[in-house]
């Protein structure tokens, strides 16, 4: 028998005919369709019970509930918590994304030290053994008062602890980061005589006017204002948006009025000089319920009548007049401060302005005004038994400058911290604790403070996250995220009534971190004497249930606590100064009287334009990052690739020769940058604007390296009445790259 | 057919017919004759080898058999329970099912080791006193994409357990798991029978086996919200 080549063929018929008879071929094409479809690279959320656990967002001041999701124990989802007064179920970008915070690769995941300039592991017990060493040291060498701190709050159990430790170790030290809560609540201390914290009954009121407010671009407490807003515009309440840029808040009002930026305090007090001068004020409120009216009076009608006040804004007299009478003409006006989402504390006067403003058409504790949230209480800890070390360390002044001399009234003044370290030889400060802040990011001038922080000989960060701040510090003592920790969030900024949230774990912590008011107890008990006596709580957590005592049991079952009768309209109208009076003015606001646009130092031929930051949902500015989440869905017209772009008015770029779309190369006076040109008709002549949150240069690879960071293009401007850093803007100059 | 065409074919078909000529026509067949048998032969050669490998080797290549972590029988879980299938494999509270029981489940009799078993040993030192899940490997797990609610089938559907899991709350053992090497998929879902034929409603789990009861009971052959039928009914 011959084998073929027709044999062969006849074999693989054979075969084919065969295989077409069998299973084979349809199961592989079964087969690999199912592959195809489900390849185990493909990431797919693991099956489970679903279970929520309502807890409070900590990743801004804006104190929301917040209900996590849960499949098994993995976090899948944040959502808004139903029925939460701030919030009502509403969530932002920021608290949505939050699982990425927790999940992230840019966790720090256990205590680090830096040895010749690289990171090491070390242990907790080592960690703080060697900050205890340090600061026992500087205490035994009568320097207590060497140590300082920033954090993002004074109140609450975390701060107030490290306040505690602060007094009983001997520093007067304790910074917080500035924003605009300062001169809200300078303006409510002078002219009412408390130290409170301003609530807007916004969706109560008839009439919004904003001078520069971010009302749904981050201002105060973000989905509370977006809540508030929105209850405003349903009841056919009117929004005016004063500001230099079309802002989102600015297209969604119903009117916007472009004033010279840096003069809003000016339109405040023109806008007083035509309701006095009509006679249009809440007589009722400045006969019985004020002080200090005929001085203020005066200081009106002779420094801003509409002429001049137009001559300093741009607007013209009937546009100044018209609005003044209907504010005043409105049933519950009322004119909110602080540009964009109140990331710069800005100028006292103007706060003042507005503020006073508010008083003259009665919209002081009157439903739909502004109401002084008084502080919250709840921590009632034993009186701390100071050595003579710790009272001669509290005796120094603060390192800042704050409460003493031209800024008696001021708290806090980080912004002078950098300039104090830099003009010693030594710096004054030896020993640096930040936690809850990125001042190497946030802060103006980036590079003064990135100098000033070299000088510190020991920089310990307690960021869970590699922020810029940890990467130049010398200790990282990473903290629990808040999805795997206790915390209380005693205020919601903006929120009209006194409130706390309990944030509380929702997984296990991931990684080997430490709640910081565990470190900071361990700290005190290690340190001895004193200090530990005044720390005698077992655990956080143990401090925190008998701080907030009988309000525990409701915090755990319904994740907040609020004082609901509390409203504007409940609040006496005897105020807390020396007159019980609403003081229109007095010996301490010194701030109006000498009223002046703040201007922007800097060589004008030089640099010819003026840069503005501004606030968008879609980017975390403070101290935490922007999560992969947000910097996805940013807007091609705010960043292209790596690229920012810079918003330019057309006539602008025509007379510098800029092309849309194409890169030119930003320089301030703090530094220079390649940005691209995007044409925005939103934007006024001269002024030209790119968003905050961006050009980290540290994190992950989804945020640094994006864009241009403001701030480290940004100067500090000195407020003069408050030593707060008063730039609203720095002098630019855009050249064809 | 126009008469061009029916001309056309009638001039090819006598084109055709012309070639064939006598003398040529006994050489054709006498070769042909005479290899027919091996080429018959290695066509039934080529047929049998390619039947037996779609229908034997196949199958075995395709699938991989493991043992269940721990052995489980179920007709003795059975008779301690009061509530059947549902007293383990049970709806949570918001009416999703909980399918195979966590160790939560298990702890409250099996804190100790009970019996004698080697199984029961196993379960108790590795997975309850070390607080371990046990990694079961489920038969009825469907690919990803497909979307199946069990509240819908057995609270609303009314459906009994074994309908599409068949006795398997009857065994005294559980059977080796064989998962497909290609999908990674549980051998249960195409069946047993590699030419996919069934004799029992739980034999095959493919999407055939959905549809074609979803079409004799005449129950929601599309979406419940929008009463349209499609792909994203089930594949979500």
């Amino acid at each position: 028998m011959k084998i073929d080549r027709r044999s062969f063929l006849s074999f693989a018929i054979g075969g084919a005919a065969g295989t077409a008879l069998s299973p084979l071929p349809w199961k592989l094409i079964d087969d690999s369709s199912i592959w195809s479809q489900n390849w185990a690279w493909t990431p797919v959320p693991k099956k489970g019970e679903t279970t929520y656990v309502n807890s409070t967002c900590t990743l801004c001041p804006g104190g929301c509930g917040i209900s996590v999701r849960r499949v098994d124990d993995r976090v899948v989802k944040i959502e808004g918590m139903k029925d939460h007064p701030v919030n009502e179920g509403g969530v932002c970008m920021l608290g949505l994304a939050g699982t990425q915070l927790l999940y992230g690769p840019n966790r720090v995941q256990t205590p680090k030290k830096k040895v010749n300039g690289k990171w090491r592991n070390i242990s907790w017990d080592a960690a703080l053994s060697e900050i205890v060493e340090k600061l026992g040291d500087l205490r035994s060498n009568g320097q207590s008062h060497n140590l300082a701190c920033i954090c993002d709050s004074d109140r609450g159990t975390v701060p107030e602890l490290l306040n505690r430790f602060f007094t009983v170790y001997g520093s007067p030290n304790f910074i917080r980061t500035p924003s605009i809560q300062d001169n809200y609540e300078l303006a409510l201390y002078l002219t009412q005589g408390v130290r409170a914290m301003p609530g807007f009954e916004i969706q109560d009121a008839d009439f919004i006017l904003s001078f520069g407010s971010g009302l749904i671009e981050g201002w105060e407490s973000p989905i509370y204002m977006f809540r508030a807003k929105s209850a405003l515009k349903e009841k056919g309440g009117r929004m005016d948006q004063i500001e230099p840029r079309l802002s989102k808040t600015a297209a969604k009002s119903d009117k916007w009025i472009v004033v010279n930026p840096g003069t809003e305090g000016a339109l405040a007090l023109g806008m007083a000089n035509v309701i006095i001068d009509e006679g249009l004020f809440n007589r009722d409120f400045v006969d019985n319920y004020s002080a200090g009216f005929a001085e203020y009076k005066k200081l009106v009608i002779d420094g801003f009548s509409p002429s001049i006040v137009s001559k300093m804004t741009g607007l013209e007299v009937a546009v100044i007049a018209r609005l003044a009478r209907d504010f005043a003409g409105s049933r519950k006006p009322l004119a909110i401060c602080g540009r964009g989402a109140g990331r710069n504390p800005g100028s006292l006067q103007d706060f003042l302005a507005v503020h006073i403003l508010n008083a003259l058409v009665g919209s002081i504790n009157r439903g739909g005004g502004i109401v002084a949230v008084p502080e919250p209480d709840y921590i009632d800890w034993p009186e701390v038994e100071m050595d003579a070390t710790a009272s001669a360390g509290m005796q120094h002044p603060r390192i800042d400058g704050a409460g003493r001399g031209k800024y008696k009234s001021t708290r806090y003044l980080l912004n002078r911290l950098p300039e104090v370290i830099n003009s010693g030889q030594e710096s004054p400060v030896q020993v640096l604790f930040v936690t809850d802040a990125n001042p190497l990011y946030t802060m103006a001038d980036t590079e003064a403070v990135a100098k000033a922080f070299d000088k510190i000989p020991l920089v310990v960060s307690f960021s869970s996250y590699m922020d810029e701040t940890s990467s130049k510090a010398d200790l990282i003592l990473p903290n629990h995220v808040f999805l795997e920790r206790f915390e209380d969030v005693p205020f919601a900024r903006g929120f009209p009534k006194p409130i706390i949230g309990l944030t509380r774990p929702v997984v296990e912590p991931l990684y080997n971190t430490r709640h910081t008011g565990d470190v900071i107890i361990q700290l005190a008990q290690k340190m001895g004497g004193p200090v530990a006596e005044a720390f005698a709580w077992d655990s956080y957590d143990a401090c925190l249930e008998e701080s907030l005592a009988d309000k525990w049991d409701t915090l755990l079952e319904d994740g907040y606590w609020v004082d609901s009768e509390f409203s504007a309209a409940a609040q006496t109208r005897q105020f807390e100064t020396d007159s019980s009076k609403f003081e229109f003015s007095n010996s301490d606001i010194n701030a109006l009287p000498v009223y002046h646009s703040v201007r922007i130092p800097g060589d004008e031929s030089f640099y010819p334009l003026l840069l503005v930051p501004y606030d968008t949902m879609r980017l975390a500015s403070g101290y935490i990052g922007s999560p992969p989440f947000l910097v996805k869905a940013l807007e091609d017209t705010v960043l292209k690739v790596n690229d920012v772009l810079v918003e330019v008015n057309p006539a602008t770029a025509k007379k510098l020769g800029l092309s849309h779309g194409k890169y030119a190369t930003l320089t301030t006076p703090g530094g220079s940058a390649k940005v691209k040109v995007r044409f925005f008709d939103g934007i006024m002549p001269g002024v030209i604007a790119i968003p905050r949150g961006l050009g980290h240069t540290a994190y992950d690879k989804f945020l640094a390296g994006k864009g241009v960071n403001y701030n480290a293009l940004s100067e500090p401007l000195e407020d003069a009445a408050t030593g707060l850093d008063a730039a609203w803007g720095v002098r630019a100059k855009l050249s064809k790259a | 057919m126009s008469t061009e065409d029916k001309a056309n074919e009638v001039s090819a078909e006598a084109q055709d017919q012309e070639p064939i000529t006598p003398p040529t026509a006994p050489e054709q067949t006498g070769p042909g004759q005479g290899a027919g048998g091996p080429i018959t032969l290695f066509f039934i050669l080529g047929l049998v080898a390619s039947l037996v490998l779609g229908w034997v080797i196949f199958p075995q290549l395709l699938y991989s058999h493991k043992e269940q972590p721990v052995q489980f029988n179920h007709v003795l879980h059975n008779e301690m329970v009061e509530d059947g299938c549902a007293s383990c494999h049970f709806f949570r509270e918001d009416g999703t099912y909980s399918g195979v029981p966590k160790l939560a489940q298990c702890i409250d009799c099996h804190e100790e080791v009970q019996g004698e078993s080697e199984a029961e040993a196993k379960f108790v030192n590795q997975y309850v006193l070390k607080g371990r899940e046990v990694p079961w490997l489920v038969y009825s797990r469907q690919p990803d994409c497909v979307f199946f609610s069990h509240v819908a089938h057995v609270k609303m559907g009314q459906m009994d357990c074994v309908t599409c899991h068949g006795d398997i709350g009857e065994s005294e053992s559980l059977k080796p798991y064989e998962a497909n090497r290609i999908t990674g998929y549980s051998r249960d879902i195409w069946g047993k029978n590699i030419a996919g034929i069934k004799f029992n409603s739980w034999d095959r789990m493919k999407m055939d086996d959905c549809s074609e009861c979803h079409v004799r009971g005449n129950v929601n052959q599309g979406s419940v919200q929008t009463k349209r039928g499609g792909c994203f009914v089930c594949h979500k």
